[in-house]
């Protein structure tokens, strides 16, 4: 039968029933709490740091085309380099701990963003710069009034597609340097032969993931964007 | 004969076809040896003075907007220079406002912070949000302050945007086709609007490109017609006709047939 076996589990897959009593006890001793709570920690500062970063140069690079044009080649060049390349020099760099995780994250949020940033403050119509001519508009102004406002629905998607990238990327950083994490969990599992714990943490990571991409679409639908969708 | 409020002395315009693409740079300041050269307009001269309101018309793609873009200081001419009260311009300014064809109202500001935008000087928040519901009020915009641009229709838009440019006190208003966009209705409308601000400000000075010549016969007191490219001001009319105008009346019928006569149209009378 089956459903016996999804029930049950086989040699290579754990059945549901061992399953959902694994995620029960590993809720309740806080033990998945412990690791979420650690994964999200790095994710977020890895992924701030990149924000920081990544959008104020890439609303710069957009407005000034010929620096653009020479640090380019520089971003094309690092960016197909996927971010776990980057584990042993994070690793020889910032030794155990957090710090390499907060590094490959960053890596790894960094270059959608600062391109996504680019795209959308190059892309500002001319004629609203005319109009900051006409109205004289200070730098400060410019900034702030205009190039921020205009370009926050590009960056705001790049925000949601760089948030997924560094949720996927958490666990296999947290798989090499760190001793918690929700990718620990999944190391830790196969070392110990316990394919359950493999797939709570798996588990855990869809549903995380699922609320951060809510919480992004969320973001979308601010007053302050709104108009890009029903701007023609 | 420095006294004109504005004055086009022998301006002239190319375009520059570079690396045998698009027609890319603007003036003689980016021409390149070996890119092909296309006079846009040629030795053009202009005086207008302070409070006149004045229609350029002409061929579709023969440099009005160019033209207009040039007085208001947004491209420099290849030759010749424009003066305005008898100084040389040099770039935009506050005081000469631009209301452009197409849609430029900051989409991610309301309409009221969008004529707020032209109040910056105003300190108090309050008082400027006052003020920027008067200017709308101006153009019978009332209860729109708090709506985004795309919430409103086309006229509206429009609307609001001849209440910016009216918020920043303009001097000289720069209009390039403000009303292109618009079905007929709303552009009578609109017409009947532009001659109510100019009767109550008087001093303003208008430049207004339009490529409808019953607009023109309403609105302005001078025409300007360029011919086509490289344009050269093919002929100037005054029309001394008191407002309100029917366009239909004998003076301006046969002034209308002139202008069809001069942009080459024989039959469509």
């Amino acid at each position: 039968m089956w459903w016996l076996s999804i029930w049950n589990g086989t040699e290579q897959v754990p059945g549901l029933r061992q399953i959902a009593s694994t995620l029960y006890e590993l809720s309740t001793n806080g033990v998945l709490l412990r690791h979420t709570v650690a994964s999200l920690f790095r994710v977020t500062a890895g992924f701030y740091l990149a924000v920081a970063l990544a959008v104020p140069l890439g609303l710069f690079l957009g407005r000034h085309a010929r620096i653009n044009r020479l640090v380019n080649p520089f971003v094309q060049f690092l960016r197909p380099i996927s971010p776990l390349a980057w584990v042993p020099f994070a690793m020889l760099w910032f030794g155990i701990g957090d710090r390499p995780a907060f590094f490959i994250i960053f890596i790894a949020a960094f270059f959608p963003l600062l391109i996504s940033s680019t795209t959308a403050s190059a892309s500002i119509h001319p004629i609203y710069f005319q109009v900051a001519a006409n109205l004289h508009l200070t730098k400060w102004e410019r900034i702030h009034r205009l190039v921020l406002p205009a370009g926050m629905p590009g960056i705001i998607l790049a925000l949601r597609v760089s948030l997924g990238i560094s949720w996927m990327v958490v666990v296999a950083a947290e798989m090499i340097a760190v001793k918690s994490g929700l990718g620990y969990l999944i190391i830790d599992g196969r070392n110990a032969l316990r394919l359950d714990f493999v797939i709570v943490a798996m588990l855990t990571i869809g549903i995380i993931g699922l609320l951060l991409d809510l919480c992004m679409t969320r973001l979308e639908k601010m007053e302050a964007v709104r108009w890009r969708l029903e701007h023609k | 004969m420095n006294t004109s409020k504005i004055k086009v002395d022998q301006v002239t315009v190319e375009y520059t076809k570079s690396n045998g693409s698009k027609w890319l740079s603007f003036g003689n300041h980016r021409k390149r040896k070996d890119g092909e050269c296309r006079v846009v307009l040629h030795d053009i001269n202009l005086r207008i003075e302070a409070g006149e309101f004045v229609s350029i018309l002409g061929h579709s793609g023969c440099g009005k907007s160019t033209l207009l873009k040039i007085i208001a200081g947004f491209f420099k001419p290849a030759a010749g220079e424009v003066r305005i009260d008898g100084r040389k311009v040099d770039g935009p300014r506050p005081d000469h406002v631009f209301v452009f064809q197409e849609g430029a109202l900051f989409p991610w500001l309301t309409i009221g912070e969008n004529v707020a935008m032209a109040l910056r000087s105003v300190a108090d928040s309050k008082e400027r949000l006052q003020q920027s519901r008067e200017y709308l009020a101006l153009v019978a915009l009332e209860g729109v302050e708090n709506d985004y641009p795309h919430m409103l229709s086309g006229g509206m838009r429009q609307r609001a945007e001849i209440a910016r440019a009216m918020a920043a006190r303009p001097d000289i208003l720069f209009m390039d086709e403000p009303f292109s966009g618009l079905d007929h209705l709303t552009r009578l409308h609109l017409r009947e609007e532009m001659l109510y601000l100019h009767i109550m400000l008087p001093r303003t000075t208008i430049l207004f490109v339009t490529h409808d010549i019953d607009e023109a016969l309403q609105l302005s007191n001078r025409l300007i017609i360029l011919s086509e490219p490289p344009a050269r001001v093919k002929c100037c009319r005054t029309i001394d006709v008191p407002h309100p105008r029917n366009p239909a009346s004998d003076d301006l019928g046969e002034l209308r047939a002139q202008i069809y006569h001069h942009l080459g149209v024989h039959t469509a009378l």
